[in-house]
């Protein structure tokens, strides 16, 4: 990951480094010269054409990199900026508390929502506090537990994905990460609440889905969605990680594709550049999503929420049966 | 399905050719010992020195648990499509055909419904010897109405694992069925049904993330290889060596996340216990082999 320079990717660079220079000549020239307002009239016509230029026709690879962008906003950058208030409430009950997930009771537009979500860190001490966003069984169960309690109390819940995945440790092993996950699918399955899920950044594999089973699930422009790393699957398919970007372009992991497979409810738009270059209207998006989706859902009774639930889940697949086509992904 | 019904005879012909290894004398992969073939298929295909269980075919699997000639399969005329246009060095279609060539098998699940001691069942099994006995579309929905299946005609569900997770080839679709095959087992949950899941070497990924971990009782097969992650991604990510019986069934029972290590001579047995348990048939009498450190 190309963390250098500010922590820009490399494709973005050149963008960026124009908007800087954009931002020092209004800061410094004398905006009333005639030739002056030319000048910054002409470079920002270049940024506005070099954006565009970049954003349109971004490659499979490139989504993975801004998925995974070291400014990207993560879950608890979201919750400050949608939540009017939002108390964390932590551990599993059993072993620990996993700081890989966060979840907690909040305030959102004038209801009462649970909130459970991935968090990565910031700089290298959060990272490693929040083991780089990856959970142990732990923080599973922390999230099951709280999604109970909403059930239990009729609050809607939200989750938020943005994990590489489920952490492949010897102690995560030993505590069940299987079951944990497992757990978490059978149980969300049939919560009589409504589940909104949105995409913010990586969605990797179990680790993921372990947060995924709702009743809308959304992603961001720029976030990824995949059964395996790009990095996983070159290993197994070609016996070389560096390959990433072809298995990603295999794999379809973008918001795009899983919208045209019929795996996702909807796309949310992103800033120009990226969630990361105005966080704030990133976060508008998603609230007036999460919004209008638990609109929707609150016209549901428990029963028929839980039915289409499970119908939702069941229509997941494609196949042939007979000769037939079947499930999704046959247009 | 003909030939199942030819009973103990048609064992040798649903012994997969690749996978199993040919000629009358056989070494063992663990102790290295050599096996006079008879012998094996006599005693289930576990080495008689060490205790070795080899890898054995969904077909073989039901000869030795249910009542002969009582499996039906269900559910068949499901096939793979390749919803990503998916390929790699080698087009997914083409892996498809291949291990249909090579197996006999539509894709890596054989279900149906078949009777244990008279109690009848629904079964879906995976087969490690197509494409890794990998979870797609087919695997997740033949599982899901096998469910079904169970429910409508109130019966119990067994599942039994061989599997080195989700396919990816199907992408996206292929995690969803960890998600779809959960679903159905909270339904039939909810439908007070039991769902017995067998566990066997090896078990990993998607499968152990989803309907493989949610049995009411879960069975695993001797130094079954049982895990959610690989031992070489662990190894890779810790960049430590794994200590020894790691994700093993023994490691996995002494953990908790496994009711019984079971021979596979006691699979028979065991099962049916447990089904007359939850069932209207009587317990059957008499002990089951008494492993040495139960109490
Ligand atoms: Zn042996």
């Amino acid at each position: 990951m190309s963390e250098g320079m500010g922590g820009w990717l490399d494709f973005e660079r050149p963008l960026v480094e124009l908007e800087q220079k954009i931002a020092e000549f209004r800061d410094f020239a004398d905006g009333e010269k005639i030739e002056i307002r030319d000048e910054l009239r002409r470079l920002e016509t270049k940024a506005e054409k070099l954006r565009t230029q970049i954003f349109t026709g971004l490659t499979r690879w490139q989504r993975v990199q801004l998925a995974r962008h070291p400014r990207r906003p993560y879950t608890l950058d979201y919750l400050q900026r949608l939540t009017g208030c939002f108390l964390e409430l932590k551990g599993d009950r059993g072993f620990g508390d996993d700081r890989a997930i966060v979840g907690g009771l909040a305030s959102f537009r004038g209801r009462k929502v649970m909130v459970v979500g991935h968090q990565k860190g910031r700089d290298i001490k959060a990272k490693l506090e929040r083991n780089f966003g990856m959970p142990h069984p732990e923080g599973y169960r922390k999230a099951l537990r709280l999604m109970e309690m909403a059930a239990r109390f009729g609050r809607p819940i939200f989750t938020f994905i943005d994990t590489q995945g489920a952490y492949p440790g010897i102690a995560a092993e030993e505590r069940g990460q299987s079951e944990a996950i497992a757990r978490n699918l059978l149980v969300m399955a049939r919560l009589p609440v409504p589940i909104v899920g949105i995409v913010i950044g990586e969605g990797g594999s179990g680790g993921a889905l372990a947060l995924g089973v709702c009743d809308r699930t959304f992603m961001q422009e720029n976030s990824v969605y995949s059964v395996i790393s790009p990095e996983g699957c070159a290993a197994i398919l070609w016996g070389d990680r560096a390959r990433a970007p072809e298995a990603a372009e295999a794999l379809k992991v973008t918001a795009q594709d899983l919208s045209k497979l019929g795996v996702i409810d909807g796309i949310i738009p992103e800033p120009p550049g990226g969630a990361h270059r105005d966080v704030d209207a990133a976060a508008t998006s998603v609230g007036d999503t999460l919004d209008s989706a638990l609109a929707e859902l609150e016209q549901l009774s428990p029963a028929e929420l839980v039915e289409a639930r499970l119908q939702r889940f069941l229509a997941m697949g494609s196949y042939l049966e007979d000769g037939l086509p079947k499930g999704l992904g046959h247009s | 399905m003909a030939w199942f019904r030819r009973g103990k005879k048609g064992i040798k012909a649903a012994v997969d050719k690749k996978d199993m290894p040919q000629g009358v004398w056989l070494k063992c992969r663990e102790c290295t010992e050599i096996l006079y073939r008879p012998e094996l298929e006599k005693s289930h295909w576990v080495c008689q020195k060490c205790g070795y269980h080899f890898r054995i075919s969904s077909r073989q699997y039901f000869q030795l648990l249910f009542d002969e000639g009582s499996f039906v399969e269900e559910d068949a005329g499901l096939r793979p499509s390749d919803p990503l246009h998916f390929r790699d060095s080698k087009k997914y279609k083409d892996r498809i055909v291949a291990a249909q060539t090579k197996t006999g098998l539509d894709d890596a699940i054989v279900s149906g419904r078949a009777t244990v001691d008279g109690i009848p069942v629904s079964i879906a099994a995976l087969d490690f010897s197509f494409m890794g006995g990998s979870m797609g579309s087919v695997v997740g929905e033949r599982i899901a109405r096998a469910a079904q299946r169970a429910i409508d005609a109130r019966r119990g569900l067994i599942t039994l694992s061989a599997s080195g997770g989700a396919r990816m080839q199907e992408g996206i679709l292929s995690l969803m069925q960890m998600a779809k095959t959960s679903a159905m087992l909270a339904k039939l949950a909810e439908e007070r049904l039991p769902h017995i899941s067998i566990l066997t070497d090896p078990t990993t990924g998607g499968v152990t993330a989803s309907f493989a971990s949610l049995g009411d009782v879960i069975l695993a097969e001797p130094k079954a290889l049982v895990g959610f992650a690989g031992p070489r991604v662990i190894r890779e990510t810790i960049n430590q060596e794994l200590p020894e019986g790691f994700q093993r069934s023994e490691f996995l029972e002494a953990h908790g996340f496994v009711d019984r290590v079971v021979h596979r001579r006691d699979l028979n047995r065991t099962l049916a216990t447990v089904l007359a348990f939850f069932g209207d048939a009587p317990m059957p009498t008499g002990r089951l082999r008494r492993r040495q450190d139960d109490h």
